[in-house]
């Protein structure tokens, strides 16, 4: 614990302007005979889920709030696991004590969804079965699925009724999966940056950065823990993510045309511009910490999710007919993933409902990734939005 | 808060379910909600002003007014208030049949251009009035439309609704105080504020 003691001005930051420290937690539920029955009708157990929880639950345990992460996130959703991280989770910028998700005011939990390789069972973890990693073995599990393990948690952690379901882009699907699978366990609802149904353009980008990975003769149909890893093809896919989740305005802004420490073309096939250095730099970043594996099964859950269909027959505002919650939707003015016209069909099909909608549409030029960075603006609607909940909600 | 919207939150039963479009800053809403326990949302263009409202805790969506009210089922609202826009509603008949079928009744407000000092602006100078109500040129006013409370009266004839309430009011510069206009409303009164229902 030697590590844990602030001796640095960064160390003292990282306890004052944070949480603080922070613990990865696990929870396993599903033995056999009580596997949970997935969306293709298969059964999967014992499931673990990583998880995290911040501040505490009061006394009627009506604060929590559920915060759902996106494709590589993780449990860790702020905070530090030791004073030597060099960063905390990853949205730090957002919740802590006195920060847009308040810690001293809510108990906030995040947990790994289920097919990640960041704690919670996917396709990188040991199958009972076989003694050996799952690899395409693991069933093909969908938003749904996801939700339903967060809901078996959400459980086991006694909450009745969260405060507010939370969650950007693949995070955001799940929020609004939430609301529709159980509409009576939340308050409110916040939909950052996403959709309900994934485009044929953000479907296409996710096929190519699977062919990526699945042309990667290490890939070994999936059957590559034993030995060198596809890191060439996940790096890839990577780099196709890092494209969508940016605009053309962020990249002009950010890279222009500039070459990468050098003066004049190199005339070979090296990183010669800033925004090539940059992704190659993204790709080799991302294979250190990600599964290629979990990557194929997230984005395929992604590509299916399609809440009118699932929940609606086809009709979103039919699909929203069971929701209960207050919900308030938040797009990115240059997000070309999930423009502001797919958030507009979503505040359409609420308003149909007669559910209570609050929608802005946030000037930014930083694209999809916009939602996870820090933004004041973005801070102060999820503040106010939230003491609304507390003052006026109907937990 | 300005004295129109004093005067359109006299006319709000407590407790209703309010729509405010183009709500801006939230002022009407804020006094309805704290006052009059009314259930109210709004609809305003203005992402600072839509994210000022919902970080004071009011439930507003950013959109334009003349297609957002197409998307609520019928009879949503008790009322739909429409207050000092009328003036820059491209299609105003098709909004009030919007707002009358989303609502119970529908409250509007919008600059009286028949005031005297209009008038006498148009008849001395030859130019087209400006003033604390109209404070913009003829090339950048937003203000496509030019109602008197006459026209009013006479557009809620043809276009087939009911007034239920109209009061004119004379305003202070600030608009915050004001008074309200019994004689030669057409010369004297600053704004005019309607609630208006369907049929005749």
């Amino acid at each position: 614990m030697i590590s844990n003691i602030p001796t640095t001005e960064s160390d003292l930051n990282k306890t004052n302007n944070s949480v603080g420290l922070v613990e990865k937690k696990f929870f396993t539920f599903g033995e056999s005979p009580d596997e949970l029955v997935l969306d293709n009708g298969s059964r999967l157990g014992p499931i673990t889920l990583a998880y995290e929880t911040l501040g505490s639950l009061n006394a009627d345990r009506s604060n929590a709030i559920l915060v759902l992460h996106a494709l590589s996130g993780d449990s860790h959703m702020a905070g530090y696991y030791a004073l030597s991280d060099p960063k905390p989770g990853w949205w730090d910028s957002m919740i802590g004590p006195g920060k847009g998700i308040n810690t001293d005011q809510y108990f906030v939990v995040c947990s790994n969804i289920l097919g990640s390789c960041m704690g919670s069972i996917g396709p990188s973890s040991i199958n009972p079965a076989t003694g050996r990693p799952f690899g395409l073995n693991f069933p093909v599990v969908t938003i749904g699925d996801m939700v339903k393990t967060q809901k078996a948690l959400i459980d086991h952690l006694k909450i009745p009724k969260l405060l507010a379901v939370i969650g950007g882009s693949i995070g955001g699907m799940q929020v609004l999966e939430w609301t529709v699978r159980y509409p009576e366990m939340m308050a409110a609802a916040v939909p950052l940056a996403t959709t309900a149904k994934h485009s044929a353009l953000a479907i296409a980008f996710n096929e190519v950065a699977r062919q990526a990975i699945m042309a990667d003769p290490n890939w070994n149909h999936g059957d590559y823990y034993d030995g060198d890893k596809p890191n060439l093809g996940l790096a890839v896919a990577r780099m196709i993510g890092h494209i969508t989740y940016l605009s053309d305005e962020a990249m002009r802004r950010k890279f222009g045309r500039q070459l990468q420490d050098k003066s004049d073309f190199s005339f070979n096939f090296d990183a010669d511009f800033q925004v090539e250095s940059y992704l190659r730099y993204q790709g080799k970043k991302f294979v250190e910490r990600f599964d290629a594996n979990s990557f194929l099964y997230i984005t395929k859950a992604a590509d299916y999710f399609d809440i009118g269909r699932q929940h609606g027959e086809g009709s979103l505002a039919k699909a929203f007919a069971k929701a209960q919650a207050r919900f308030m939707i938040v797009s990115f003015t240059s997000d070309w993933l999930y423009p502001t016209y797919q958030s507009k069909s979503l505040v359409k099909a609420l308003k149909k409902n007669n559910l209570e909608v609050s929608f802005c549409e946030i000037e930014a030029e930083w694209g999809h990734d916009a939602f996870l960075l820090p933004s004041d603006r973005l801070t102060l609607l999820i503040k106010g939005f939230l003491n609304r909940q507390t003052h006026e909600g109907r937990i | 808060m300005r004295f129109d919207l004093q005067i359109i939150a006299s006319w709000i039963t407590p407790g209703a379910k309010v729509l405010d479009l183009g709500c801006g800053e939230g002022d009407l809403l804020s006094f309805l909600k704290e006052q009059k326990q009314v259930y109210g949302t709004g609809i305003e263009c203005q992402e600072s002003k839509v994210a000022q409202c919902i970080a004071a805790g009011l439930p507003v969506l950013q959109g334009d007014i003349n297609s957002e009210v197409e998307d609520y089922p019928d009879k949503a609202f008790d009322y739909v208030i429409l207050s000092q826009t009328l003036q820059q509603v491209f299609d105003p008949e098709k909004l009030i049949h919007a707002m009358l079928r989303i609502g119970g009744q529908a409250i509007v407000s919008f600059p009286n251009f028949s005031h005297w000092r209009n008038r006498l602006q148009l008849l001395t100078t030859g130019y087209a009035p400006k003033n604390r109500q109209l404070p913009f040129e003829w090339y950048n006013t937003p203000n496509i439309r030019v109602i008197t409370l006459n026209d009013f009266r006479r557009f809620a004839r043809l276009a087939g609704f009911t007034i239920l309430k109209e009061v004119a009011i004379n305003t202070d510069h600030h608009n915050e105080d004001g008074n309200i206009i019994n004689h030669l409303a057409g010369l004297r009164a600053t704004y005019g504020i309607f609630m208006i229902g369907k049929g005749h």
